[in-house]
């Protein structure tokens, strides 16, 4: 469900002219990079911490909707908002999967996540304040993810590509999901119809920034885009989302909280409101009104959980010794 | 009839529903996937039987009604299924506990003369099954691991002990539909449960406590004071909306 | 503690294929791999048979020796059917 610009990577690279060259060519000739290739250490490092961040992202992401699980006003939107909670779990899994093929490990990773060092998706350190919010992430923020993701199903690295393609598919079902949670609520009560308004007021603008910052500010960009670890910049894709979603938004019969949204037919798409870029730099640092809540919740269950690891461990190497026995 | 149904759907509910409070908070991610699974497993069991009782009852209660519209008196599940989760080795015991009774169950049940409970039970067999398996994988794993997870995994044990005599006991209602040969008898099944559990035990290297105090209650609706506060919750949104759709 | 370890996970869709990879996870052991298989790669019907093989005991070749590995085949036409020449009149063969 992420999607984000990538915050904060670091493409530099220290190889031959030729090596760069060479690899540069396969991709160009869309050749698919596998774990054991040789490349520069840069584009390493930008996969390591782009999957990273995006792997860091689902398993965040699964905070703010699981809070209404055990909510969930029906039966069966209490099965679907469940099995798409842990629809995220998987793709962390996958993800972190894809990253550890370049040598990283998910304990690592995690690590990071905990003590701040690793980003994840913005979005996800907004609170979750009524079932509407269910709708809209799912509506919004899945819908987001899913023009970001797209196109990652084409990334030259091939264990990345090959997860996306399964997230993907996966995906599909999360965003007719929460529309079709916002359907019900907008053709339903007074209280209803008002819980569906307030949530998209309060999630539409932080879904735009979900795309990450303007190109003109995005300093990682033409190098992950010449990589094709990216395909189209953060304002391609935001506008997209935006000519994608407006129209969604009237046919519920909700006003997209943007005074200044417009059609403009000559570029054949919406003209929009500045973004607060500040708001969105303040909660990527940890500024957000979650984020301590949400690493907190990581962090619990991590240390809790960490009996458990053990246990398991201690288990299979005492079954090990037992066999070693055995077979002596 | 009906109620002998409620007291099956109510179970599966409340236990899907602790189950599904794991989610996103799990020990590791693997199990953050698995967790969700067995619940899916139970709530859906729940609305099959659900729909099945609303029919039987014939006052016009769908699966929401009967889930999200009768309070803690009215729930007619056994209280093990609505302990709280504690740590992971009582919510694995609870599971493999449920499991190795529902398992048999339903195996019976496949020749019930009811066809939606015999639905139920051809599904639901396996997924029993399924939870017996895992479950028990990690009863003997935390339970023969390390010492901290021996002595966590021994505390659940005499925790959750008090709570397996209700397995067997047949309420009135119960009692009609096992005679109807819509549901079987409970009580025969409890060989079936020691066999599974002092296998799994023994492999544990755990023992069940000698003197237990049953606890019961819950199939008349006297339950521990954990109910109430997973009802508040799950009901909470469907009851501040009366009549509205979702 | 150390890490838990990693495993490789591969899939049949059913009998008659052969088993694919799918990715990987974390495992203890092979009882708990396998159960975590089923449970992330599997839930929307995908298998009929899991494998899980510890990643470490994989040995895989190695891309810098690719060309001498790989290309040598390349210029073995004569094992493909296209090489030879039958007239049509005799049918297909």
């Amino acid at each position: 469900m992420y999607s984000q610009g990538l915050i904060g990577a670091d493409g530099r690279s220290e190889e031959t002219p030729e090596f760069l060259a060479a690899f540069q060519a396969r991709i160009d000739a869309e050749e698919k990079i596998e774990p054991k290739d040789a490349m520069p250490e840069g584009y390493r490092r930008t996969l390591i911490r782009q999957i990273g961040q995006h792997a860091h992202s689902e398993i965040v992401g699964m905070l703010p909707e699981g809070n209404w699980i055990t909510r969930a006003p029906s039966l069966k939107r209490k099965a679907a908002l469940l099995a798409k909670v842990q629809d995220e779990g998987g793709h962390g899994l996958y993800l972190y999967s894809a990253a550890e093929t370049l040598g990283v490990t998910r304990d690592e990773m995690t690590e990071e996540l905990l003590d701040g060092r690793a980003k994840y998706s913005s979005i996800f350190n907004y609170p979750t304040l009524s079932w509407a919010d269910i709708g809209c992430i799912g509506w919004l923020v899945d819908g987001a993810a899913i023009m970001n993701q797209i196109p990652l199903c084409r990334c030259s690295f091939g264990p990345y590509a090959r997860a996306m393609i399964r997230v993907c598919k996966e995906e599909s079902f999360h965003q007719r999901q929460g529309y079709e949670i916002m359907l019900t609520l907008t053709r339903g009560t007074e209280a209803q119809k008002e819980m569906a308004q307030d949530a998209l007021d309060r999630w539409w603008w932080p879904s735009l920034m979900m795309f990450g910052p303007s190109d003109a500010d995005s300093q990682h960009s033409d190098q992950s885009m010449a990589w094709k670890i990216k395909r189209f910049t953060n304002d391609e894709l935001r506008q997209k989302f935006i000519d994608a979603t407006v129209p969604q938004a009237e046919y519920l019969g909700l006003k997209v909280p943007d005074p200044e949204l417009a059609w403009n037919a000559e570029k054949n798409g919406y003209d929009h409101g500045p973004i607060d870029w500040d708001e969105f730099w303040r909660v990527v640092k940890g500024g957000g009104p979650m984020n301590r809540e949400r690493i907190a919740a990581r962090r619990k269950a991590w240390e809790e959980g960490a009996w458990v690891r053990e246990a398991a461990l201690a288990h299979a190497e005492k079954r090990a010794a037992r066999t070693a026995v055995a077979a002596e | 009839m009906h109620e002998a149904l409620l007291e099956l759907a109510d179970d599966h509910l409340i236990l899907g529903h602790r189950l599904s409070e794991w989610c996103g908070h799990a020990p590791m991610l693997e199990e953050d996937l698995a967790l969700p699974n067995m619940a899916l497993d139970c709530i859906g069991s729940a609305r099959t039987l659900y729909a099945r009782a609303g029919e039987l009852e014939g006052a016009g209660r769908d699966e929401d009604a009967l889930a999200y519209r009768r309070g803690e008196r009215a729930f007619r599940n056994c209280l093990l299924v609505e302990r709280e989760n504690g740590d992971f080795a009582q919510t694995m015991l609870r599971q493999l506990m449920f499991a190795a009774f529902m398992e048999p169950y339903w195996h019976a049940a496949l020749g019930s003369t009811d066809e939606a409970v015999r639905g139920v039970a051809g599904k639901a067999t396996k997924e029993m099954g399924y939870h017996i398996r895992h479950a028990g994988e990690w009863v003997i794993r935390l339970g023969d691991g390390a010492p901290e997870s021996t002595l966590r995994m021994g505390r659940a044990v005499e925790e959750l002990a008090p709570y397996a005599d209700e397995l067997f006991a047949s309420s009135a209602a119960a009692r009609a539909a096992e005679e109807a040969g819509v549901l079987p008898e409970r009580e025969a099944l409890r060989p079936a449960w020691e066999a599974v559990m002092s296998d799994v035990m023994g492999q544990a290297g755990l023992a069940w406590p000698d003197d237990v105090w049953p606890q019961t209650g819950g199939r008349e609706g006297r339950h521990t004071e954990a109910l109430g506060h997973l009802l508040a919750e799950m009901q909470s949104v469907h009851r501040a909306h009366p009549g509205a759709a979702w | 503690m150390g890490e838990t370890p990693l495993w490789e996970v591969f899939i049949r869709p059913r009998n008659g294929l052969a088993h694919k990879h799918v990715g990987s996870l974390h495992g203890a052991d092979a009882e708990l791999a396998l159960s975590a298989a089923r449970d992330v790669y599997t839930r929307r019907g995908e298998g009929g048979s899991i494998w899980v093989v510890p990643s470490a005991a994989i040995t895989a070749s190695d891309p810098a020796h690719a060309d001498e590995m790989f290309d040598p085949t390349a210029d073995k036409i004569y094992r493909h059917p296209t090489f030879y020449d039958i007239p049509d009149d005799v049918g297909h063969m």
